[in-house]
């Protein structure tokens, strides 16, 4: 990386922050990694866990927020620096939404369970969606983590196959409520489901965003072309 | 843009000690532009080459070429006094003469113009205003420089440096002693003047190039390490060292 400041204290406060955004984006991805599970199993009471985690995170959010403040206004960041630290509060909120996400797909297993079974095969449904976007959390973190930004740049075209098999997973459950209206709630509780998989991977790729933002000093946010095969869902 | 100053090849000695090497820099007119970097880094010495001030001292001397507004000042020849009329400068303490706040700013304007009594009021009430100082001292202008506050001094000066009419204004840490709201007020009264001349600032307060400057330059060892504009000098410069420097990396 860097070389070191001046002022060690400087550089302890960046570390420190930058070890906690690595802290708590595990704890997010474990977070997601249970919310699966319990949609797999329906395990209610792990449901309940993945949504009472909401509030570590939340609390994470607030203190890197507080962290990031004190260190601008403290040490008036500039360069790379700046750019690191602006990069660190957006990455917050992403992976505060990742974690908001996962506590919507265990509030929706929980809502499954009561209703009772279901002729969908719900988690075949959004089991690859859940694993691209794993990977692709995964990757961004470690991107993040290394300050990789060639990785980074791959993980925004990984991006665009999580979209993609989202839009093949809208289809096939129309294909079903159309077929049968009885499957219809429970359609649409894996639709929501699957949506905020594909929310996940976006706020994955934000994050990639930043890394690039931060290495290159190159803002490439909202220069994507159209994501992969057609854009129009299929109604 | 125009460009109202070109260094070219620049070197400069103080007598057998290389301080500046090769410099080649354009300085924007009506713009400010500013000169970072660690102590004895040459920024001061560039300064003081673009109005002659070296030449008050012997030994020391500059090769190269200095186009100001498109004629070679370090040629022989050139008339000092008119150069330094036309390229002022302000220095880092504020050095007002011991003379009335009146006579601070007419004393310069009376070396170059032959004003009449009416005028020359109009021309100190002008250059009060133009470095924001006429409320503070327009019913004590009878009274000494030296009874003025540090940054009221300043601003005395930069008025002084003012009323002589200037293209170039010099300032050579203007507020490395000046507290914080004094500072402020010299940093507004730089994006008010330079609505009209060029400035070229040397500073060691990184914010305040930063904040006031649409041009940097970044000096190290006598050499222009990297010169562009203050934004992307400031979020993403293109060498390693400017980098490290404004970053708090060096040394």
């Amino acid at each position: 990386m860097m070389g070191e400041h001046s002022s060690k204290q400087y550089d302890q406060e960046l570390e420190a922050i930058r070890s906690k955004v690595l802290q708590m984006g595990g704890v997010v991805e474990t977070q997601f990694a249970d919310a699966m599970t319990c949609f797999r199993t329906g395990n209610v009471e792990r449901a309940a866990r993945v949504i009472a985690d909401d509030s570590t995170v939340n609390q994470f959010e607030i203190e890197l927020d507080d962290a990031c403040n004190h260190l601008i206004v403290r040490r008036q960041p500039a360069a790379n620096d700046l750019r690191s630290v602006m990069a660190t509060v957006k990455v917050i909120t992403d992976l505060e939404r990742i974690g908001d996400e996962a506590a919507k797909i265990a509030r929706t297993t929980r809502d499954m369970q009561a209703r009772g079974p279901s002729s969908i095969n719900h988690f075949e449904m959004v089991r690859a969606i859940a694993s691209s976007a794993t990977d692709l959390l995964h990757d961004a973190l470690d991107a993040f983590a290394r300050q990789d930004g060639g990785q980074a740049l791959q993980l925004i075209e990984q991006d665009e196959v999580v979209d993609h098999e989202f839009r093949s997973i809208m289809r096939a459950l129309v294909t079903f409520m159309m077929e049968d209206p009885r499957t219809i709630s429970s359609a649409l509780d894996t639709l929501w489901v699957a949506k905020a998989i594909e929310r996940i991977g976006d706020h994955a790729k934000n994050i990639a965003e930043y890394v690039i933002y931060v290495v290159e000093g190159r803002d490439i946010r909202h220069q994507r072309p159209a994501p992969l095969g057609s854009d129009t869902p299929a109604a | 843009m125009n460009k109202i100053i070109q260094i070219q090849q620049l070197n400069f000695f103080y007598g057998k000690t290389q301080s500046l090497h090769d410099i080649n820099l354009d300085i924007h007119e009506k713009r400010v532009t500013a000169f970072i970097g660690p102590s004895g880094c040459g920024k001061s010495t560039l300064l003081r080459t673009l109005n002659r001030m070296y030449d008050l001292y012997p030994g020391q001397r500059a090769e190269g070429a200095i186009h100001y507004r498109g004629r070679n000042i370090l040629e022989n020849g050139t008339d000092v006094n008119m150069l330094r009329a036309k390229v002022g400068m302000v220095f880092q303490k504020p050095t007002p003469f011991p003379m009335s706040v009146y006579d601070n700013i007419a004393f310069g304007v009376r070396l170059y113009e032959d004003l009449s009594k009416g005028e020359m009021d109009e021309r100190v009430e002008w250059a009060l205003k133009k470095a924001a100082l006429w409320g503070e001292v327009k019913d004590k202008l009878n009274k000494s420089g030296l009874s003025l506050s540090g940054g009221q001094q300043q601003r005395l000066c930069i008025a002084r440096g003012v009323a002589v009419k200037p293209d170039v204004l010099l300032l050579d840490e203007p507020t490395s002693a000046l507290d914080p709201i004094s500072t402020a007020k010299v940093e507004e009264l730089i994006s008010e003047l330079k609505q009209d001349y060029t400035i070229a600032i040397v500073t060691h307060n990184m914010q305040q190039a930063a904040r006031c400057s649409d041009y940097t330059a970044y000096m190290y060892l006598g050499k222009l390490v990297e010169f562009g504009e203050t934004d992307q000098i400031f979020m993403n410069p293109a060498r390693t060292e400017t980098q490290d420097y404004i970053t708090g990396r060096f040394g």
